[in-house]
């Protein structure tokens, strides 16, 4: 039997199937670990079947679903987990809410998001799978959200 | 048509039927717009108008459609006098607007300025351009042209010349042009071509715009040649914009190729692109087209104040 490499746990929050390589942003958006306490594993490439993903697990911790939905951004294919007692009781993918507000900061230099104004980043969903956003305030659509995390 | 308190952001904002709407009630306000009839119905109100950025015809014309409406004007047209300058920021400046005035008028040079300003005021703002985003109400009064001089926009032929990549005038028209089913020429420079979202926009409404850069070709049997601008701000170097800037230009002897019906629209400021000998021929429409803007604003202006003619 193969050796996990990032161990069970017994209460908590397991983030699957995120895009390899965007764990750490992942960690950004849900603002991980914060002030939280919570023991955080984190394991990049993992190899599932053909392709390969990351992984994050929180413990004694469930995240909110909708909170976790922004993630979609960036791995529009993770699932979230609720484990308790080292049982998955709740499965869903990500889905991408209607609109993304602070996450992600505008491509256009001259869009007023950018300049010293009292507002957050703001951004209209076009698609969800491949994640497309359309920036509320100028209209732009970034080409490269990963890069554009705040 | 309920427009009251409503922002003006975007033509997107606006469906067909609304624009024909606010067309129609323009053409009321023509006599107005020229002095011919009084009113008073915005009498009491106040229009700020802050404009960050120079402008001639959309200040003017906007000053000029509140003072007809006999409404009050305050505002800028330079933001040096301003704290701005003292760094104030652009949401601070419209919550004093805002409490100073009936409707706020804004122009900026950055895109999205007037959407946070309409976010930041409770009265209704419009965007007189913001940056290269959008200038709904130069939309408007090019409709609003097409309209009253060649009785439909449907089955209108229009050539649209010059800067299509970064015109943001050009954009917003072939958006409203499509709505209409028109028919569209896209004439310019090979690097000036019209952007491919604004073609895909075209084509969802329908509509599958012919690109050229034939332009005595494209207005054989056009009915309406909208030039515009070719924005040296918009060159990194000089080289590249002298080699395109004389690409096009409008003559009495190009016009020959075309029906004697056809029509020159520009949203000035015009530079070379049309020669001054076009200006007193009948096919020159620049002159008319910067005065609707006139009765287009006011329109505007009224329904948003909910005072109606």
């Amino acid at each position: 039997m193969k050796a996990l490499k990032i161990p069970l746990i017994r209460e908590g929050t397991v983030i699957d199937h995120i895009t390899a390589g965007q764990a750490v942003n992942v960690l950004r958006i849900l603002g991980i670990p914060g002030t939280q306490s919570s023991t955080v594993s984190v394991a990049m490439n993992v190899k599932s079947r053909l392709v390969k993903k990351d992984i994050v697990k929180v413990e004694n911790r469930e995240l909110d679903p909708h909170e976790v939905n922004k993630i979609a951004l960036i791995a529009p294919k993770a699932t979230i987990n609720i484990i308790r007692d080292y049982k998955v009781v709740e499965k869903h993918k990500v889905k991408l809410p209607k609109e993304v507000v602070g996450i992600v900061r505008c491509s256009n230099p001259t869009c007023i998001s950018n300049a010293r104004e009292p507002v957050k980043s703001r951004f209209t969903v076009i698609t969800a799978d491949p994640p497309r956003v359309k920036c509320y305030y100028c209209e732009r659509e970034p080409e490269d959200i990963a890069d554009r995390i705040i | 048509m309920n427009f009251k308190d409503k922002d003006i952001i975007s033509i997107k904002d606006f469906s067909k039927q609304e624009i024909n709407g606010i067309i129609s009630y323009a053409k009321k306000m023509v006599p107005y717009a020229k002095g011919e009839k009084k009113t008073e119905l915005l009498k009491g109100k106040v229009m700020s108008s802050l404009f960050f950025e120079p402008s001639t015809r959309t200040r003017l014309s906007f000053e000029s459609a509140m003072n007809r409406l006999r409404g009050r004007v305050i505002g800028f047209s330079d933001p040096g006098g301003t704290s701005q300058k003292k760094g104030e920021s652009l949401a601070d400046t419209i919550r004093m607007a805002d409490s100073y005035s009936d409707v706020i008028v804004i122009r900026h040079p950055q895109e999205g300025a007037a959407r946070l300003a309409a976010e930041f005021a409770d009265a209704p703002v419009i965007n007189a351009g913001d940056g290269a985003g959008h200038h709904p109400t130069q939309c408007l009064l090019d409709l609003f042209t097409i309209h009253t001089e060649k009785k439909n926009i449907e089955k209108t032929k229009i050539v649209l010349l010059g800067d299509l990549k970064y015109g943001r005038t050009v954009h917003s028209l072939a958006y409203a042009l499509s709505l209409y089913g028109a028919e569209i020429t896209f004439v310019s420079p090979p690097s000036l071509k019209m952007p491919k979202e604004v073609i895909a926009e075209c084509q969802e409404m329908g509509v599958e715009p012919t690109q050229t850069s034939q332009l005595e070709k494209a207005i054989k049997d056009a009915d309406v040649l909208y030039a515009t601008r070719i924005q040296r701000e918009r060159f990194p170097d000089a080289e590249e914009y002298n080699r395109v800037v004389g690409s096009y230009i409008i003559t009495n002897e190009l016009l020959e190729q075309a029906p004697n019906e056809l029509i020159v629209m520009h949203p000035l400021p015009r530079i070379t692109e049309i020669d001054p000998e076009v200006d007193t021929t009948p096919h020159a429409r620049y002159f008319t087209q910067a005065f609707n803007g006139v009765p287009i604003r006011m329109a505007l202006l009224s329904l948003i104040l909910g005072e109606r003619l």
